[in-house]
């Protein structure tokens, strides 16, 4: 386990292969979305209660399934970060905190946009709403605290505990919906169960997931690519203003 | 556990020589309850509905506003790198500061609470309650704010940084200590309330001073 992690954790190994990688991951983002965006926005049948607005639903779900993968991904890389002090770990967990969070916003706008018509209310402080907040505010407040200090590794070591106390709101969200019976409706996919969705709407759902996840591997892989690059590049300036 | 009780002992002096920054905080609460009444009109019954969630808020925030300097002065002037090297462990210091702060801060919010609950027309009915889960309660405020004050150490404006990174973790601590006394108002039972709450301070005390130790080696080392 550690021996190929720190095989990956060699900057310039890390940055031939996502050299390699980052066309497929582009080329595979473009190419599910437009598949993906088809079929839940004109391949599938509109919803017999909800109409139209099910369409929502297939931008709704996966960003916020994404939302709670990113964040799970930084709390890994911060944990692996911390323990093996792994400065990768480190630009990984830091590169996905914005999309995560962007990720986050773009779940609370749908959902506020879908409850308009089928709640009634833009919003409501219901378990699952009120949870998401709070994993926005956490994505925000590790932002503002890597970027708090003049030493950019002492932000790293003070987000990378940050993410991992912070995790503890990932399984409330997960099963917010369960434990507290109120307004957003429960998983409709299980693994264990038989779905309760029909393939027409399943089908165009899980195509719009690989889409999402596809769309955070080529972001995280960018941004990774650029913090490797800008670090390499303060390091030279460092070592030229000392002679 | 010598050592434990004389840096307790040795903070609850210090905020004794300094008297005022200690009453600043309960002074803080019993500001932000005095402006409710003008923020949301004198009316009895809208004041005494609203009284349990906005004494816990103002007691949330009253607990926060000290939060920064929990670590921050021994770290400037060096005697926090003395307490590591110290017998004491980093969480059994850690745990020492909170507990200090608690009783520095949360102690006399315990006693302010039934005060500012009467001013907003609270029915006695729920005083006992709220005092019981204030109780509970703002040892958490203390515990979790001691992870973010280890965290922020050295950072630029860490006092809004700290309320901004633990805001978030305290609401599970606002949302059962509100319903708690709400549910004593209503009639209903409030021990699964009190119950949950003592969970989540348990909790606390078990992870929050492992995890400010993190971050106390992280800005130590």
């Amino acid at each position: 386990m550690t021996g190929s992690l720190h095989r990956f954790a060699n900057p310039a190994r890390f940055q031939r292969l996502s050299q390699a990688a980052l066309p497929w991951c582009t080329g595979g983002t473009i190419v599910a979305f437009a598949v993906g965006l088809y079929l839940s926005l004109i391949g599938s049948p509109p919803d017999y209660q909800q109409s139209e607005t099910v369409r929502i639903m297939y931008v709704h779900v996966p960003a916020a399934w994404m939302a709670l993968g990113a964040y799970t991904t930084m709390a890994l890389a911060s944990a692996i970060a911390l323990i093996w002090r792994h400065r990768l770990a480190d630009l990984i967990a830091q590169s996905s905190a914005p999309i995560g969070a962007g990720f986050t916003v773009i779940a609370l706008a749908t959902g506020m946009l879908w409850g308009q018509p089928m709640w009634g209310t833009f919003w409501v402080w219901d378990a699952r709403l009120t949870s998401v907040l709070v994993l926005l505010f956490l994505y925000l407040g590790y932002i503002a605290l890597i970027n708090a200090f003049e030493d950019p590794e002492r932000g790293a070591r003070a987000g990378a505990i940050l993410a991992l106390v912070g995790w503890i709101n990932v399984p409330i969200v997960k099963f917010s919906v369960d434990w507290w019976n109120t307004l957003h409706q429960p998983a409709s996919i299980s693994r264990f169960a038989k779905p309760a969705l029909h393939p027409s709407i399943m089908t165009p759902l899980l195509v719009m997931a690989i889409a999402y996840m596809l769309l955070f591997a080529t972001l995280l892989l960018l941004r990774v690519r650029t913090a490797t690059i800008e670090h390499r590049l303060r390091t030279l300036a460092m070592a030229r203003a000392r002679g | 556990m010598t050592a434990f009780l004389v840096l307790i002992r040795r903070d609850l002096a210090l905020s004794a020589r300094q008297a005022a920054d200690a009453l600043v905080a309960v002074m803080f609460a019993v500001l932000v309850v005095v402006l409710f009444p003008f923020g949301v009109g004198p009316e009895a019954d809208i004041l005494s509905r609203v009284s349990a969630g906005v004494v816990w808020v103002a007691a949330l925030l009253a607990a926060l506003l000290s939060l920064d300097r929990l670590f921050q002065a021994d770290h400037d002037d060096g005697s926090l790198e003395q307490l590591a090297l110290g017998p004491l462990p980093l969480w059994a210091l850690s745990l020492a500061k909170a507990a200090a702060h608690w009783l520095v801060t949360g102690l006399p919010l315990i006693v302010a609470a039934p005060i500012l609950a009467l001013m907003l027309q609270m029915p006695a009915s729920g005083l006992s309650t709220l005092v019981l889960a204030m109780a509970l309660g703002t040892p958490c405020f203390s515990l979790l704010g001691a992870i973010g004050a280890a965290l922020v150490l050295g950072a630029r404006r860490g006092g809004v940084l700290v309320a901004f990174l633990i805001l978030p973790l305290t609401i599970p601590v606002l949302i059962f200590g509100a319903a708690a006394t709400e549910a004593a108002l209503t009639g209903q039972e409030a021990a699964p309330h009190l119950m949950l709450l003592g969970a989540f301070l348990l909790t606390s005390l078990a992870l929050a001073p492992a995890a400010a130790a993190a971050g106390l080696r992280q800005a130590l080392g």
